[in-house]
């Protein structure tokens, strides 16, 4: 709670120091708001409340999440340093935005009213439309701006739509609310809940991209400059898992088996269309748009699997997903500029060609965020798919996981890529100058990849509290679950103390 | 406590050497090879035949995924961290002769591997070994990738897709089999061997664990990727990929295939026997025609596998235990022969058998060597592959005639195709390719006589190995007999 109002206020004073004459003070600062927003939210562990007559409440689970949500802030902004030189960018009205969504991202991972879902992603949509814009001189991004904002008006058009009618069913608009409806009315239920229920799915699931919504993705995704491509594929993706687990998990556990065969239906779709369409791209950055995509079919696969252990490998494989594309991001910034022509970067695979010679360290950390991403083991990545491949085996979906495991193999034969072209191919690429502040950034995401590669456990013994409340589990609330705990003051049972 | 010192070593050596640049990184790698192989014979002292695993250790690692690190040997386990380790620095000795391009990192993944199939043949746990499964892969891709031939980026690609999606499938396995144990989930090998899975659900485990098996051996039809990564990779990658790699899908078989899903291969252990006895009459004809020497042994590395896949689906005790030796024997054969190979390619320039020979008159020395080294392949008593070859044939044999006689075709095709190629390699008149042709230098006899010794060790006195694998064996048979009923 205190991190939104912190980042409120800071994203105003953000906009009042765009009246200074120097750039320079711009980003120090905004690294420093994150900073103290990020140590803000951290000190909320373990002391679960509610705000806002329960408009919003906070957990262990919303806190990781929001940390990781603003982690990703602050490493993806040092990425920014281009912009210093460029006359024409906006650099204040840009971090000021980019506080402004990160508000409306931590408002969806804590929301207890749906109306406040509605609001933060809203704040985070209008945001990134913006932010996609911001190239104002370059067609593309323009074409993307209005190609997002126009089907994304639509998407929480169809979502409001879609409160409303769950409101109709319920009379209100908190989860705890709907969750009470929903277990007291078993058999009866209205089937204006039904309808409201799949009509929110569609306006969340098209935000994190998932197939058949997907089609906005490419586009916007190539079209906005990579800095702010790295933003949305990392905080959006987050927040929206964050909000779509919550919402299933707190209000609609008793209607599992109508949602679920949905949400697996659409997982297959995402998981192929993302996959086999990234197989066939020439330009590295589209190649991540549709990853981004595939993405969201192994976070789905955790959705639909819907038990104790589904939050938490949401929560790694959103951690682990974030700082391998932020890496993936900084490293293409570097290298399509270096490799462009006419101002305009080169961002298909060829750019990289021959990397590993001039840039050593350049190409290890793409390589080992590549790994990442395929899942191979020793990296995050590899641990954020083995949670949420056993969080679906625990509930016997074998089938989805074949196809799953498919889809990977498919997955490693694009990311390697491009590590086949730095490693094994020749080219021309110059040394890179990184600053120093833009390789401490490359540097913690490759070394945070590879320490959770060895040590997921740093965040999955975390404990999160109440834990999540799924299948098969006694507790639906998490906030009450919390103060339960701390009530009476007992240890905190650990959440999967399997051994 | 040795075992995870004998997986740390290398690693550490390793990281060492990626601090190192210029020439002494070769010297440096060997050293710390060596002194790995001193500590497995420091393991091998303190093992005990008869006790199961030994020398474990076991620690929680990520406790809510049930992943403990755990890692022990009993026989079967020591006698391939053996071969890894004495093969390793003698892999790492056949590259002083010649500079690499970047030597740190080249080192640094031979290391990296070493430490990876350590673990893989020491891994108690079923998701441990599989993430050394998939670590021993990663460094002789880059090592084949970036150092190989001409066509190393479609071919390295190729086996690594390959392996890649074979194993996925054995993730999964695991992932199920670790939700089927009872109580607190555990995925520790004992108690997958403790579970009593009906025959559906072992019958699809099977084909899964099978197939990621077979990929890495690799078995027929998944052998597609073998030849051309075995050309193309420069000479250490190959050898460790038919040295050591091979074996771990044999390995595989024994450990986390057989005993853990007994009525599986009840089922289908016939046709991944079939399967393998195919591979071997095919390996076999095709290695008869080659000329390309390199290709050639790729090809006869395919029939030897198979004979040891076919052995180990017996599920007898001389197929096991013949399995079990020829690991080591065509371990140390392979490596021998890619290595005269790459001798003869690097002063002849040429790998072509229609433009070798004569080059027996000059090389007294290379031509024992090669002649023993090939012996050992072709299973003439007395030499390694006899007693490997023999016990697997008559477990082939008990098992059912028809499939004996026809593996036995390996021995005669084995025969024909490596006297083929050493005659028109060695022998005849001279060719203008190999008229300067120096004999064996210090360093290459430095690697090839161990190799030698290794030969006749194995073949004069095999039990000092039969001995070490026989009780492991043992109780791998036991297991795998619960729900054998397809062998009464």
């Amino acid at each position: 709670m205190l991190a939104i109002i912190l980042l409120s206020v800071f994203g105003i004073a953000c906009l009042f120091l765009g009246f200074l004459d120097s750039k320079r003070v711009l980003m120090p600062a905004a690294l420093l708001f994150l900073a103290v927003a990020f140590v803000a939210n951290a000190r909320e562990w373990n002391h679960p409340a509610s705000y806002l007559n329960a408009m919003m409440a906070n957990s262990n689970v919303s806190v990781a999440f929001s940390g990781i949500i603003i982690l990703s802030a602050l490493l993806i902004l040092p990425l920014s340093e281009r912009y210093l030189a460029d006359e024409r960018a906006q650099l204040a009205e840009y971090y000021a935005i980019l506080l402004f969504s990160i508000v409306g991202a931590v408002m969806m991972v804590s929301f207890e009213n749906m109306i406040m879902l509605f609001i933060g992603l809203e704040i985070l949509s209008v945001s990134m439309y913006v932010l996609t814009g911001s190239d104002k001189r370059n067609l593309k991004s323009n074409e993307a701006a209005l190609k997002y904002f126009l089907m994304g008006a639509f998407a929480t058009g169809i979502l409001l739509f879609g409160i409303a009618l769950v409101y109709g069913a319920t009379g209100t608009f908190t989860l705890g609310g709907v969750g009470s409806y929903v277990t007291g009315n078993a058999g009866a239920i209205s089937p204006l809940l039904y309808l409201g229920l799949m009509l929110m799915l569609i306006g969340i699931l098209f935000k994190v991209s998932a197939a058949p919504f997907h089609f906005w993705t490419p586009d916007v995704y190539d079209g906005a400059p990579s800095f702010f491509t790295a933003f949305m594929s990392t905080v959006v993706k987050t927040a929206g898992f964050a909000a779509l687990y919550r919402l299933l998990a707190v209000a609609f556990t008793d209607v599992y088996s109508f949602w679920w065969i949905t949400v697996a239906v659409i997982t297959v779709m995402t998981l192929a269309a993302g996959n086999l369409t990234a197989v066939y791209q020439q330009s590295f950055k589209r190649m991540l748009a549709y990853s981004s995509i595939s993405h969201a079919g192994y976070l789905l696969i955790a959705v639909v699997a819907f038990n104790q252990k589904s939050e938490e490998a949401i929560l790694f494989y959103s951690l682990a997903y974030s700082l391998a594309t932020v890496t993936a991001f900084g490293i293409l910034m570097l290298v399509a500029d270096q490799n462009g022509t006419e101002g305009r970067p080169n961002e298909d695979y060829s750019a990289f060609n021959g990397l590993a010679r001039s840039n050593p360290f350049l190409a290890f950390a793409l390589t080992v965020s590549m790994c990442s991403l395929a899942g191979i083991p020793l990296t995050s990545g590899f641990f954020g798919k083995f949670f949420v491949f056993i969080s679906a085996i625990e509930q016997q979906m074998v089938w989805l996981l074949v196809i799953a495991v498919l889809m990977s193999a498919v997955g490693i034969y694009y990311y390697f890529r491009v590590v086949i072209a730095m490693y094994m191919r020749e080219g021309n690429t110059g040394v890179i100058a990184v600053n120093p502040l833009y390789r401490f950034v490359l540097i913690v995401t490759t070394v945070l990849t590879l320490l959770l590669g060895i040590l997921p456990g740093m965040i999955t013994e975390m404990d999160y509290g109440g834990g999540s409340k799924a299948l098969g589990k006694e507790k639906k609330d998490q906030t009450a679950a919390g103060k339960r705990m701390e009530m009476t003051g007992k240890a905190p049972r650990k959440m999967y103390n399997r051994l | 406590m040795l075992t995870l010192l004998l997986i740390a070593l290398p690693v550490v050596s390793a990281l060492l050497l990626l601090a190192l640049s210029g020439e002494n990184v070769k010297r440096v790698a060997f050293v710390a090879s060596l002194a790995e192989f001193a500590l497995a014979l420091v393991a091998a002292s303190q093992v005990a035949p008869e006790a199961g695993s030994q020398l474990a250790v076991s620690y929680p690692w990520i406790e809510s995924a049930g992943i403990r690190f755990s890692v022990g040997m009993d026989g079967i386990s020591l006698l391939l961290v053996i071969l890894t380790t004495l093969l390793v620095p003698l892999i790492v000795l056949t590259t002083f002769g010649h500079s690499y391009q970047n030597p740190a990192a080249f080192y640094a993944l031979v290391l990296f591997m070493e430490a990876a199939l350590v673990g893989v043949f020491t891994a108690r746990d079923a998701f441990l070994f599989y993430l050394f499964w998939e670590a021993a892969l990663i460094p002789v891709y880059f090592l084949a990738g970036i150092w190989g031939g001409k066509d190393r980026i479609r071919i390295t690609f190729k086996f690594f897709l390959y392996t890649i999606f074979g194993s996925l499938f054995m993730l999964l396995a695991f992932a199920y089999l670790y939700f089927q144990t009872p109580g607190a989930h555990s995925a520790d090998v004992n108690a997958l061997y403790a579970l009593n899975l009906d025959a559906g659900e072992q019958s699809w485990l099977f084909w899964a664990l099978f197939i990621a098996f077979a990929v890495k051996m690799p078995v027929f039809p998944f052998h597609t990727w073998q030849p051309d990564t075995y050309v193309e990779s420069p000479a250490p990658a190959t050898m460790l990929l038919s040295g050591i790699m091979l074996k771990m899908g044999i390995y595989g078989l024994i450990r986390w295939l057989l005993p853990v899903v007994p009525e599986g291969v009840d089922q289908w252990g016939a046709t991944a026997m079939i399967l393998s006895i195919v591979g071997i009459v095919y390996g076999s004809v095709i290695a008869v025609q080659q000329n390309d020497m390199k290709r050639l042994v790729a090809y006869s590395s395919l029939a030897h596998v198979g004979l040891m896949s076919a052995g180990v689906f017996t599920r007898t005790t001389s197929g096991l235990q013949g399995a079990v030796i020829q690991m080591l024997a065509h371990g140390i054969n392979v490596v021998g022969l890619f290595f005269i190979i790459d001798i003869i390619t690097r002063r002849t320039k040429t790998r072509d058998l229609e433009r070798l020979g004569g080059i027996t008159q000059q090389t007294p020395a290379l031509t024992v060597c090669f002649v023993i080294l090939m012996l050992g392949s072709v299973a003439l008593p007395l030499t390694s592959g006899f007693v490997g070859e023999f016990l697997l044939l008559s477990g082939l044999y008990t098992y059912n005639p028809w499939y004996g006689a026809i593996a036995g075709l390996t021995i005669i095709l084995g025969a024909v195709y490596l006297l083929r190629m050493f005659q028109k390699a060695m022998l005849g008149p001279k060719i203008e390719a190999a008229a300067p042709f120096a004999d064996l230098t210090f360093l290459e006899k430095a690697v090839l006589f161990p190799l030698v010794f290794m030969v006749f060790w194995i073949g004069l006195y095999p039990n000092s190995f039969l001995n070490l694998t026989g009780p492991a064996v043992a109780d791998i048979l036991r297991l795998t007999a619960n729900g054998a009923t397809g062998l009464k």
